[in-house]
């Protein structure tokens, strides 16, 4: 039955029992907050705070307050929403590509990666809600609810509605997973509480759960399900996201390889951040025996690999802007690399096709600090493709009296903050009273990865 | 817990024992009322003679309901209600009409599919766990077996579990 691969690495290191396990991460959730956290935490309320301050400013004098103009309509809000929601893409792929192709190594940093998935998707909603100027309105706009209560409905035709329904229908999707998978472990924190507060709270979030043999088949069937059923969803949304563009007649973004080209983008940013987190987390919980160096190398690899399918992306589309012969389209793309925005467009090029290659050499996708580096930069690079991808294929336009240039305004700017600091207050307030790993699926696979266990028998 | 009251509580230290010991306890006609680990062990349904669960079923049927819906309400709003132009395309385009379809397939099926699971298996903000051992959620695995359902005394069901490879037992009554 138990058949160990010599050559597999272990998954969990440091000879872990099962009660090690609820112990190592229970008594983060257990400990009272520490300095560290706590200054963390000032830190994200404080961007939040003065990030608000934009967002109530944008909101009481309207959009009017941003860099936007005639020509370019779109600008930081959709490139900042564009990119969030490609960072909360990992979260899914993580539990439940990687879940499909038994790969269990991800029973390690899946819920903190799922966790991160759903903040960032959140900051990502907050963008095109306050684009749309009265956001008190919007659901006329993509809810399907008769228009004015007549009955104008919303237009299924239009892939911003598309967007609508993708993205909500993952968020509401990978929360459910995440939740799921939250249950046992909040069972464990339960039955080890000691106060009555905590037990009351980790009790009601636990729904009763007792760990019967008949729920965990049951649970087995639904997260199995839940992977298949997030696999094609976590494909379809930044497909749909792309097509916000694509189906467009702006040249830059009129191209059929936007789906593919943009979820590799998502992947790759998305375990860029994950990454970021994941170290900064292991660091400070001391997890370095679940998050080993090995699944560091396994996530730079998947973000080698992606980040040179958006490297052929980019030369893809040069191309083909080359080989059309059409002279809107390769306007478009001389304009990207030798324009006004060239700075945009080879931080991108660098921050995304270069950097990712350093991690063919194993010492480099073996360092914390270069992986930590590295994964920084890649998000810098993501953000800067959605840039240019909007802005400069907006900014010149089809008569050259309309051509304009586009600067941010501190509101821009603000509103980014903002998200920032919503998205760290709710990862740091997840890290503190949430168990930050998957403590039942790891002790699932800590017999099949840790010698010691294994040798006991 | 509409079965028994007392029930005798074998503890487990690890996996292969538990599973080991099931094959012997229901190999001697005695019927396990239920197991407790604090992990999906592999195979345990299958040695505790569990069938295949069947939520997939309903996931299935929920999903398909998702489609359906989806479908009907564009069509509906689109074609028949207040049928419009847009981008030239006819009033019922089935093809745009895809995406939104196919989210709302996977939205349903998972909520459907997770309400299910969580009715079928009594499990809701403030449910009692029945716990027949508290370490259960923590490192040991723990097999309950229901005296009224089963001839053997306290003391035979023990040895049993003793012989089996249990590390304690105890007796456990619920009021």
């Amino acid at each position: 039955m138990d058949v160990t691969s010599p050559v597999r690495e272990v998954l969990v290191t440091g000879n872990k029992t099962y009660h090690d396990v609820s112990h190592d991460i229970c008594r983060h959730v257990e400990a009272k907050p520490n300095p560290r956290w706590m200054g963390a935490m000032v830190l994200s309320l404080g961007a939040l705070f003065v990030g608000g301050y934009a967002l109530a400013i944008t909101l009481w004098d309207g959009i009017g307050m941003w860099g936007l103009n005639k020509t370019v309509g779109w600008a930081w809000d959709i490139t900042n929403f564009v990119w969030w929601v490609g960072i909360g893409h990992a979260g899914t792929l993580i539990s439940a590509v990687l879940l499909l192709f038994r790969q269990k190594w991800r029973t390690s940093i899946n819920r903190a990666a799922e966790a991160m998935t759903i903040f960032a998707v959140i900051c990502a909603l907050l963008f095109p809600l306050i684009h749309t100027g009265r956001p008190w309105l919007s659901f006329y706009w993509f809810v399907p609810i008769p228009n004015t209560w007549g009955s104008l409905w919303v237009n299924f035709h239009s892939p911003l509605l598309w967007d609508f329904f993708a993205i909500s229908t993952y968020f509401t999707v990978s929360l459910v997973f995440w939740y799921i998978g939250l249950i046992p472990d909040f069972a464990t924190i339960r039955d080890r509480a000691t106060n009555k507060i905590s037990k009351a709270i980790y009790g009601a979030l636990s729904f009763g759960w007792d760990g019967a043999a008949k729920t965990w088949q049951r649970y087995e069937t639904v997260s199995l399900v839940l992977a298949g059923l997030a696999t094609p969803l976590v494909l379809s949304v930044h497909t749909i996201v792309s097509m916000d563009f694509a189906t467009s007649v702006i040249p830059g973004w009129h191209t059929t390889i936007f789906p593919p080209y943009f979820v590799a983008g998502a992947i790759f940013s998305g375990f860029a951040m994950v990454l970021t987190l994941m170290l900064v987390t292991r660091k400070v919980y001391k997890l370095e025996d679940y998050i080993t160096i090995n699944h560091i190398e396994l996530m730079n690899i998947i973000i080698m690999i992606t980040g040179s399918i958006v490297g052929v992306a980019y030369i893809t589309e040069l191309f083909m802007a080359w080989y059309s012969g059409v002279q809107y389209e390769q306007y478009a793309f001389l304009n990207r690399a030798t324009g006004p925005y060239w700075w945009a467009y080879w931080a991108m090029m660098t921050c995304n096709v270069i950097s990712p290659q350093l991690f063919w050499f194993k010492k480099i996708r073996t360092s914390l600090w270069a992986t930590f580096i590295l994964s920084i930069i890649v998000n810098i690079g993501m953000w800067f493709e959605r840039f240019v991808i909007i802005v400069t294929s907006l900014h010149r336009d089809y008569l050259p009296s309309s051509w304009a240039m586009f600067s941010p305004t501190i509101y821009d700017m603000g509103i980014y903050l903002f998200s920032f600091g919503l998205f760290f207050t709710l990862f740091f307030s997840f890290a503190k009273f949430f168990p930050v790993i998957n403590m039942a699926e790891v002790k699932a696979v800590l017999k099949s990865s840790s010698g010691e266990i294994s040798n006991k028998k | 817990m509409e079965s028994g009251k007392n029930f005798v509580v074998g503890i487990f230290d690890d996996e292969s024992i538990l599973l080991s010991a099931i094959k012997k306890i229901r190999g001697n006609d005695v019927k396990i009322h239920e197991c407790y680990t604090p992990y999906p062990v592999h195979g345990l349904d299958d040695e505790l003679g569990y069938k295949r669960s069947r939520i997939s079923i309903a996931a299935f049927v929920f999903g398909l309901t998702g489609t359906s819906l989806a479908f009907l309400m564009m069509i509906y709003m689109m074609g028949i209600d207040w049928p419009m132009i847009i981008g030239g395309k006819d009033h019922i385009a089935i093809p745009s009409f895809i995406p939104v379809a196919f989210e709302v397939t996977v939205l349903l099926a998972a909520l459907g599919m997770v309400a299910t699971f969580f009715v079928i298996s009594n499990l809701k903000p403030y449910g009692k766990p029945v716990t027949f051992d508290i370490r259960s959620t923590d490192d040991k695995h723990v097999m309950a077996i229901d005296l009224a359902k089963n001839s053997k005394n306290t003391k035979e069901l023990s040895t049993l579990l003793m012989e089996s490879g249990a590390s304690e037992v105890n007796e456990k009554s619920f009021n």
